[in-house]
């Protein structure tokens, strides 16, 4: 059944991609609107191990999907493709039609693809106000100026403080992130994707190895995040509720391969997710 | 206000940026009483040892201070900043030693062979530099270092085998233009004793472009360019994902470090009126840079300045020191030896690892952390 599904899906997907080059008359002419980030064959091979298998999948602006699927799934490597950290074997990726499938991390940053890490990773030593800064600062393309001091830019602190105080660290802001406790550390993590300000966001779940009381706070701006813009919003989390809060589309991977795709009421009863969720193997004979 | 112990204030936006000293500090306080004291003490003393010192030795060493603050600041640019471990440091700092040699041996001693010759060294130097860092910051931090310590090698392999053009091992002896020969005399009259000359040209000249080179560095680390690096070495794999292409920041980096030392070659051979490898090229340089960065503090410019001024010092004068001591304790069994001037590699050794182990953050992160 999923799987007739996603083929279904993807017959349509493929007829886009050819029609690659001229896609704006195209997409025009369909009216639809191009997706602010799309993934064609996406693949990666770690030896004979294919963690990411042939992903195809459009996301659009104002939606917020959610990525799940068990551990090992390729949630995450899924993520890095997009991102850069890792470079596909093969497939592309594209970010409002352009293929940034070769660039560095850095300048798909610039294109507007902000990330947020699983395992917290920040700047241990510099303070949580200089770690947004230094976010803030990206954004506004200064950081090549050598021969200014940094505090005469008051406007990017100003900045940065704001988005502290988004996220509910402003008492905090002079300290540093290792000695930040898990949670706040995790709210850190998504003050700078904000500050960033990304056409699409990722997540990589967000609200891991957080207190109860600390899940609320990031949840809301996750969803502050997709009412306010028009962002794109990718979400990897493994806790349900959450998914079904927050997702407007769950697509689900498997063993690398996108298995399930659709409206979140739809896929969380599909025997797929079920299967996946309640470790009933059949995939991995 | 509550603050890390890890870093103190360093991050303190209600610190406005407003007055002249904030300005030529670019914001970068000494934030330490006691450091203050050291460093304006150090300045003064500086700028007036030919007038609190007589005879050349004191002036000497105290030319040898401002070069190796230069030196050792553009190492820390990229050791403490930036988190590169370079050993071809000494590399560009003979570089800028052989350009002023070979041009003012060559040329004559002029001004204009001073300007060609530091000139085609800051070329060399930073297309150098830019090789390297575009070859080797890609890879994995060890490997750059390996590299560049096979660069520095062939460097200092070929100023000695290329003897027509750089003197060989036994270097290369050079006039000075007019103005700074010691037979030159701005004033005819000495002021508070001490004989305007050429000597005393050279030296001003030497302390203001230290003292430019060292303000420039300091400007370098506290821009939003420095920052970057500051974040580079504490996450290269976040500034990436935030949008800094880290390849090129770090590039930059070692370009301006190498320009830097560059420049500091020049002065050291400017001073000297020779340049060998022994002098500016030889690896133990770069290990007395290290360890002047150690002491004085890695990612604090000002530890340059200290971790400089104490190991130049210690190298000058901890021979007579120790002389004198153990003069003293003749008759005593064991004492003497101990403290022979012949031993003074091991106690500048033994000081070397009680000021790591003590202050791991340098004598300015002690210091620092003592006004808290």
């Amino acid at each position: 059944m999923r799987r007739v599904k996603r083929e279904h899906r993807i017959d349509p997907k493929s007829g886009l991609a050819l029609l690659g080059p001229m896609r704006k008359p195209t997409v025009t002419s369909s009216a639809t609107t191009t997706p602010a980030l799309e993934t064609r064959g996406l693949t990666i091979r770690f030896g004979g191990h294919v963690a990411v298998n042939n992903v195809s999948c459009q996301f659009s602006p104002g939606t917020l999907t959610a990525i799940v699927g068990p551990n090992g799934a390729g949630k995450t490597t899924y993520f890095n493709l997009i991102s850069g950290q890792l470079c596909a074997t093969s497939g592309q990726v594209l970010v409002e039609g352009e293929d940034i499938t070769f660039l560095p991390p850095s300048a798909r940053a610039k294109r507007g693809l902000g990330r947020a890490f699983q395992l917290t990773n920040l700047f241990p030593e510099l303070t949580a106000l200089e770690n947004v800064r230094l976010a803030v600062q990206s954004r506004a393309e200064a950081g090549w100026s050598l021969l200014k001091v940094w505090n005469s830019r008051r406007d990017l602190i100003a900045k940065a403080e704001e988005i502290l105080e988004r996220v509910r660290l402003s008492d905090k802001r002079h300290i540093a992130p290792k000695a930040l406790s898990h949670g706040d550390q995790r709210k850190l993590e998504v003050a700078l994707l904000i500050a960033m300000e990304p056409k699409v966001f990722m997540f990589d779940e967000p609200t891991a190895g957080m207190s109860v009381d600390e899940v609320p706070t990031v949840l809301e701006l996750i969803h502050n995040i997709k009412q306010r813009s028009d962002a794109t919003v990718l979400l990897v989390e493994h806790k349900m509720d959450v998914v079904r809060s927050l997702a407007d589309r769950i697509i689900v991977l498997h063993n690398g391969t996108l298995v399930a795709d659709g409206d979140p009421a739809e896929v969380i009863a599909s025997p797929v997710v079920q299967e996946a969720y309640l470790g009933v193997e059949v995939a991995n004979g | 206000m509550s603050t890390s112990p890890a870093l103190p204030l360093a991050f303190d936006e209600t610190r406005k940026s407003g007055g002249a000293l904030s300005g030529i500090l670019s914001s970068d306080m000494p934030r330490s009483k006691v450091l203050t004291f050291i460093l304006l003490a150090i300045l003064v003393v500086l700028a007036a040892t030919p007038f609190l010192f007589s005879g050349s030795q004191p002036l000497s060493t105290a030319a040898k201070i401002c070069v190796f603050i230069v030196l050792v600041a553009s190492y820390d640019l990229l050791l403490g900043y930036t988190g590169i471990v370079s050993f071809a440091h000494t590399m560009f700092f003979g570089i800028g030693g052989y350009g002023i040699a070979i041009a003012l041996e060559r040329l004559g001693p002029t001004w204009t062979s001073v300007a060609i010759g530091l000139a085609a060294a800051l070329v060399l130097s930073a297309v150098l530099a830019v090789a390297i860092g575009l070859l080797s910051l890609r890879v994995r931090a060890i490997f750059f270092s390996m590299i560049t310590l096979a660069v520095a090698s062939a460097m200092a392999v070929l100023a000695s085998q290329l003897s027509g053009i750089t003197g060989g091992e036994d270097g290369l002896s050079f006039q000075l233009p007019n103005e700074l020969r010691p037979a030159f005399r701005l004033l005819s009259e000495p002021i508070l004793g001490v004989a305007i000359n050429g000597r005393l040209i050279a030296f001003y000249m030497l302390f203001f472009v230290a003292l430019l080179m060292f303000l420039l560095l300091l400007r370098i680390v506290n821009s939003p360019f420095g920052r970057v690096l500051q974040a580079i070495r504490e996450n290269e794999f976040r500034a990436e994902a935030l949008g800094y292409r880290v390849v090129a920041y770090r590039t930059t980096a070692s370009v301006i470090s190498a320009l830097i030392a560059t420049v500091a070659g020049a002065l050291m051979a400017l001073w000297l009126r020779y340049n060998g490898p022994d002098t500016t090229l030889s690896f133990s340089i770069m290990i007395d840079i290290l360890l002047m960065v150690v002491i004085g503090g890695m990612g604090t410019m000002y530890g340059s300045v200290i971790g400089a001024s104490l190991f130049v010092l210690a190298q000058s004068y901890l021979q007579v020191l120790m002389e004198a001591g153990s003069k003293a304790l003749a008759g005593v069994p064991v004492l003497p030896n101990l403290i022979h001037p012949d031993r003074w590699l091991l106690w500048l050794g033994a000081l070397f690892v009680i000021s790591v182990y003590a202050f791991p953050g340098g004598i300015v992160g002690r210091l620092r952390q003592a006004e808290q």
